[in-house]
């Protein structure tokens, strides 16, 4: 990995239970100012209790031109969702 | 028409937001670029006037007040040139054009705080004007650039209120202090309501930025909700705007005011503002001077490479 000044993205957890959520970027050189510039930039009004930092180059994404591809396998598979069955009247708590 | 730009009108006729890795026409992301650093250097850049102030602060509680703010536009600056990266650019090259003079930020900060009066007209009026720009621009058709507005806008509240509060004391203070409230009024209103632009008959970059949905609200629009909201305000403090043409119309429901000195406006923007100089040179001299510390952060980085926070 790169060394010196580089971007770092940002998620914060609101509180206990919550997921991440992205919040930001920040640029930093080392782990510890990352984390450091991350809550000054980030949580000044109690945003957070827990905050993770990530080198932005270690992110891995779906290339663009290829994402219609990729996501296809999920859209032609509608028995994944409850409302593809047929449940009789009269049965409950299903 | 190809398939790329099919989909990008799409988003925009929807209403939906460009993402960094869409497909987006150079020109929507060139546009983009230009304002969103534009607006970046005028968060950095609007920390001067206010830093001037911190030692001269009236008591313990304004000092903190005001440091609290200036701090929040270091992070709104932080957070914009963060926008402008996911566009293709990095933050030192926007510096860098910022250092070399192709790059602006707003005039509104060329001009001087000259009293503490100054710093409440500038969280009243300043920020005023600015908010009503952002309130509009969290709608934007740039996904980045619209969470930053919609986060920037729920921090930037207290900063008018603040100012306001400044006004309010100034202006039921001594008779002095009440002389000082008008003065700053009357030397940063005008300025105020040139930070909406040109009028929209002269405004070159704002038949695009509507028709991309980049910009919401055209700068006539945009000004006369500041107006509106304003006046009232200013009533409210027993201070006078300096504008014998401003009054009610109530036909329109809302204020008609006086000619704009667009001579002035130009003037600021193309460098001949009281303190162009003196801001550009202090952003260069701190950034020059603070080398060591990238040096040494990078130094730093090497040795500790692989630790654990």
């Amino acid at each position: 990995m790169k060394s010196g000044d580089k971007v770092w993205e940002v998620f914060i957890q609101k509180k206990p239970g919550l997921p991440f959520k992205h919040a930001g970027s920040v640029h930093a050189y080392d782990k510890k100012m990352a984390i450091q510039n991350a809550r000054d930039t980030y949580t000044r009004r109690g945003e957070g209790r827990a905050l993770w930092v990530v080198p932005a180059e270690a992110i891995v994404s779906v290339p663009l031109d290829q994402a219609d591809a990729f996501f296809n396998p999920s859209e032609d598979k509608i028995y994944r969702h409850p409302t593809f069955y047929e449940i009789p009247d009269g049965v409950e708590n299903l | 028409m190809d398939k790329y730009q099919e989909a990008f009108d799409g988003i925009i006729e929807r209403d939906e937001r460009v993402e960094p890795r869409d497909w987006m026409p150079d020109e929507y992301r060139k546009h983009l670029i230009r304002q969103v650093s534009q607006h970046a250097h005028s968060e950095v850049i609007g920390m001067q006037p206010e830093g001037n102030w911190l030692l001269r602060a009236p008591s313990l509680r304004s000092k903190q007040v005001l440091l609290a703010k200036i701090q929040d536009e270091a992070g709104h600056g932080l957070y914009l040139y963060s926008v402008a990266e996911t566009l293709g650019i990095s933050r030192a090259e926007m510096l860098q054009q910022l250092h070399d003079g192709k790059a602006k930020y707003s005039s509104i900060f060329n001009y001087p705080a000259l009293t503490w009066a100054d710093i409440g007209a500038i969280g009243w009026l300043v920020d005023g004007a600015a908010i009503v720009n952002q309130v509009s621009l969290q709608r934007t058709s740039y996904g980045p650039y619209s969470r930053g507005m919609i986060r920037i806008c729920k921090e930037e509240s207290f900063h008018q209120r603040q100012g306001f509060e400044i006004m309010l004391h100034m202006a039921n203070g001594t008779p002095e202090q009440r002389e000082m409230a008008q003065d700053a009024l009357n030397r940063f209103w005008w300025p105020s309501i040139m930070m909406f632009g040109p009028h929209d008959s002269d405004s070159p970059n704002t038949g695009n930025a509507m028709k991309w949905k980049i910009k919401r609200e055209s700068n006539d629009e945009l000004r006369q909700k500041f107006i509106d909201k304003t006046v009232p305000q200013a009533e409210f403090l027993g201070l006078t705007i300096p504008d014998p043409d401003l009054k009610w119309n109530e036909e329109k429901g809302s204020y008609d005011y006086g000619e704009i000195d667009w001579e002035e406006f130009w003037a600021v923007v193309k460098g001949n503002g009281p303190c162009n100089k003196e801001r550009l040179d202090h952003h260069i001299k701190a950034h020059k001077d603070n080398a060591w510390v990238r040096e040494a952060a990078e130094a730093y980085a090497a040795k500790t490479e692989g630790e654990l926070v």
